[in-house]
């Protein structure tokens, strides 16, 4: 069920150098499967780096990356190939965008696959649909975008390479609540109707509490928690100590908790922990 | 306390291209200041929040109404340029993002420039700049490398090179959007401990509902207009209203607000999960108490 | 590809050379490539090296920093040097093979002129980017040429512009590697095809940076303005350039090594023809 699977990772900046830094200390994780896995931990973590070798941005200084089993640098030569497979959208994507329309744009990365005219064009609409962009932008230059707009088309140009995994490092950077709400609902739909697997690196525990099924906290270089979303908030003081914050209704259980009042550690989602409430003076549920 | 900015009647829409007419980014917004408060400004983007900001530092130009800085009308025609960088002089801008706001590359010089510009001697010069940074706590890196800082360190250079030019109003436009957590945390501590500490008028616009909660009053903009406008608690106690135009509200006041439908007899105004979690803990037991009896 | 430049090779410490007044090691510098230029005879290039030799010693940046800084110098050393003992006609011929004549001449003449631009070299870069912070330069520049704004010249906008792109260069560099690892992802290729599609390949990279560098031009110029920045008149600086003792004891010393030299030039032997 898993697609990639890294074997004692481990990845130093600048190696040999007296300044070297160790950004990943031997990791080993399975990651894939139809789900969504969201990564957590603070900058400088290590998440980013991570990101970049699961597609052959960065080579590990030591370990491997296996995808179905085989070494991605098995064949350097063959490195495109795997980015075509394990599609990354970058941090602020819309300033990866260049051509003179939106369709050339998205279109940027099937034609280096080398698929045929037709083909891509079905791939361009079908993205921008996943996207959820209306089609009369696509004869519009990029650049007169609005800023959600380019967001949601670097995304697109992703997902036309219909990669099996798709990795986002904070794909809601920057905007607000609603456009947060519509990008990650939007990624979500993705996941569930192609069946893809969708990794998401993000700082808000809220909008990884929402959206994600499998949830991995990296701390200086490491994997210090990997579970299902009340398994990680469950251990929520573990989080504070690795120096991320948790969902604000966390706090408000462990509070309630002082109070005699027990909802359950696992409490991320206020909806969950109002039916919790209600359900102690017998109200109804919600 | 004196207003230290006033706009009146203010309507502005970008040109367009093509000159045809754009929808107004603004529509007759009126608002003041009253000096040494801490105003958020919420709003989605696009809803005018960001040019509302660059009207009141003076880098547009409003179509119609007026911007009065001090008393000054800083939109009658007779303006001058001299009167521009006075009022300049008293009204500070931190914008969003940190690296295009810094010009010197080492920290202390970039904390002086702003400082240089106003033609002061040059040892009154050093003694700003050294405190400018020891109150937003960069003293230590006074001789690093700006590009090397991180996000939260670079806005805080920012904001140093404004408060060194001695400033009584900072405007932050949407200085903590680019940010992790941390950075977040380390500016928002920083804008709060200045206007607290040393009586610093702020505006801060952002989109991030937690931040808002420590203003003495906010505006919400929604369509080029003021939407609401009152203290934190009067405005998140209506979180229809909020997510009406595609805002958050606090958790705490969410599960609240959600309680509250659902028949349980609690405040909707409270932002501390402390004071939330004991708010509950009360209805509750008022609840449970008159099953009792 | 790799795109780490290390502009300016600014070298951390606290010797005297670091301490000195930028404009004072400018024109240190300027006096010192005249005097390189003096030297004739083996006595003066002689001269020359010790002197070469006290400024690294006085700079205490370590010898395999110097060194590593001439590696690019090598291709242009062997070309001269090349030339010289091939072209060089002299007296005293050494090896004759054919039409190939090496004097005597040629190779000292080789030996000298790469010692002399080695000399160069180090003389420059020690007083200029290796002691000095490239701002520390901008600065010593622009208050050296002020007396070129009486005729009108732009000094202060010129050293604005060298500040503000020193400081830029660091995030474009970043910038840039961020948007070829964001093309990368979609499958871009770079170093494979013909010259044509490789330049063709940097499209996707130059348009994004250049869009993202008129921004943050805008947004810069928006910035400077709202600090009150209307240009050089009026404005004062924090940091005043001090010409201290050790400063006119560098420039006095350079003059004296350049006299050194016209005198070391009058004791004759071999002289180096050009």
């Amino acid at each position: 069920m898993y697609q990639i699977e890294l074997k004692n990772v481990s990845f130093v900046y600048g190696a040999g150098e007296p300044y070297e830094i160790r950004a990943l200390d031997n990791i080993n994780l399975h990651l894939g499967g139809s789900v969504m896995t969201g990564f957590m931990g603070h900058t400088g973590s290590g998440k980013s780096t991570l990101v970049q070798l699961l597609n052959g941005i960065l080579k590990p200084t030591s370990g491997q990356v296996l995808l179905d089993g085989k070494d991605i640098w098995e064949d350097p030569k063959k490195i495109r190939d795997i980015r075509f497979r394990v599609g990354v959208v970058m941090q602020y994507p819309e300033y990866q965008l260049f051509d003179e329309t939106v369709r050339d744009d998205i279109a940027f990365g099937p034609k280096n696959m080398g698929l045929s005219k037709e083909e891509i064009e079905q791939r361009v609409i079908d993205a921008v649909h996943f996207a959820g962009l209306d089609e009369s932008l696509l004869d519009k230059s990029p650049f007169e975008l609005s800023g959600g707009q380019k967001r949601r088309a670097a995304l697109a140009g992703v997902i036309a390479m219909r990669p099996e995994i798709l990795v986002l490092d904070e794909p809601a950077a920057g905007l607000d609540p609603g456009g947060r709400r519509e990008i990650l609902g939007r990624i979500r739909e993705f996941q569930r109707s192609s069946g893809t697997s969708v990794i998401i690196v993000s700082h808000s525990m809220e909008d990884m509490a929402m959206y994600c099924d499998r949830i991995i906290v990296m701390s200086a270089g490491k994997v210090a928690m990997d579970g299902t979303c009340s398994e990680v908030f469950g251990r929520y003081n573990e989080l504070l100590d690795v120096g991320l914050d948790v969902p604000q209704i966390t706090y408000v259980a462990d509070e309630l908790r002082k109070h005699g009042i027990d909802i359950g550690a696992d409490i991320y989602t206020v909806k969950y922990a109002a039916s919790q409430i209600l359900s102690k003076i017998g109200g109804r549920q919600i | 306390m004196g207003k230290i900015i006033e706009v009146k009647d203010l309507t502005f829409a970008y040109p367009t291209e093509d000159g045809e007419a754009a929808r107004n980014a603004l529509e007759h917004v009126n608002l003041s200041i009253e000096e040494g408060s801490f105003v958020a400004i919420l709003g989605h983007n696009g809803s005018g929040k960001s040019t509302l900001a660059k009207m009141m530092s003076l880098v547009l130009v409003p179509d119609s109404g007026a911007v009065i800085i001090r008393g000054k009308n800083m939109s009658a025609d007779d303006v001058t340029d001299e009167d521009v960088l006075k009022a300049r002089r008293d009204v500070g801008m931190v914008f969003q993002n940190p690296d295009n706001q810094i010009v010197a590359t080492i920290v202390e010089e970039d904390v002086a420039f702003g400082v240089e510009n106003l033609g002061i001697p040059s040892e009154k010069i050093r003694h700003r700049v050294d405190e400018a940074l020891r109150l937003v706590g960069m003293t230590k890196y006074a001789r690093h490398m700006s590009h090397k800082l991180s996000g939260g360190q670079k806005q805080r250079v920012a904001i140093a090179g404004v408060i060194a030019m001695r400033r009584k109003c900072i405007i932050f436009d949407e200085s903590t959007a680019m940010l992790d957590p941390v950075g977040r945390k380390e500016v928002m501590d920083t804008i709060v401990r200045l206007n607290r500490e040393e009586g610093i008028t702020v505006l801060h616009i952002t989109h991030y509902m937690n931040e808002a909660m420590h203003a003495d009053r906010v505006v919400v903009m929604d369509q080029g207009k003021v939407f609401m406008d009152g203290t934190p608690e009067e405005v998140f106690s209506q979180p229809e209203k909020l997510w009406d135009i595609r805002l958050d509200v606090p958790q705490t006041t969410e599960l609240l607000y959600l309680l509250k439908q659902n028949g349980l007899n609690v405040r909707t105004d409270i932002f501390e999960p402390a004071e939330c979690a004991a708010e509950i803990a009360e209805a509750m037991k008022r609840m449970t108490d008159v099953r009792g009896k | 590809m790799n795109l780490d430049i290390s502009f300016g090779q600014y070298c951390e410490g606290n010797s005297i050379l670091h301490r000195m007044d930028p404009r004072a090691k400018i024109i240190a510098a300027i006096m010192y490539i005249v005097a390189v230029f003096l030297a004739k005879n083996l006595y003066a290039f002689a001269l020359l090296l010790l002197s070469a030799i006290f400024l690294i010693a006085v700079s205490g940046i370590p010898l395999r920093i110097v060194l590593k800084s001439m590696k690019p110098l090598v291709i242009i050393l062997l070309f001269t040097a090349v030339i010289n003992i091939f072209w060089m006609e002299g007296e005293t011929l050494l090896v004759s093979l054919g039409f190939i004549q090496i004097y005597l001449e040629g190779i000292i003449n080789a030996i000298l002129i790469a010692v002399r631009i080695i000399i160069l070299l180090v003389g420059t870069t020690i007083f200029m980017t290796f002691t000095t912070t490239p701002i520390a330069l901008t600065d010593g520049l622009e208050q050296l040429l002020s007396p070129l704004k009486k005729i009108g010249l732009p000094v202060h906008e010129f050293s604005m512009m060298m500040t503000i792109a020193l400081r830029f260069i660091p995030t474009l560099t970043e910038e840039t590697q961020k948007i070829m690892n964001a093309q990368k992802a979609r499958g871009a290729d770079f170093s494979t095809g013909s010259l044509l599609q490789r330049a063709k390949a940097l499209v996707p990279i130059l348009v994004p940076l250049f869009v993202s560098a008129f921004r943050r031009a805008d947004e810069l110029a928006t910035a400077m303005e709202c600090r009150c920045y209307t240009g050089g008149d009026g404005r004062t600086r924090m940091n005043v350039l001090h010409a201290g003792a050790m400063d006119y004891v560098f420039c006095i010393l350079v003059i004296a090594l350049g006299a050194g030299i016209l005198v070391l030039n009058q004791f004759g032997g071999y002289m180096l023809s050009w």
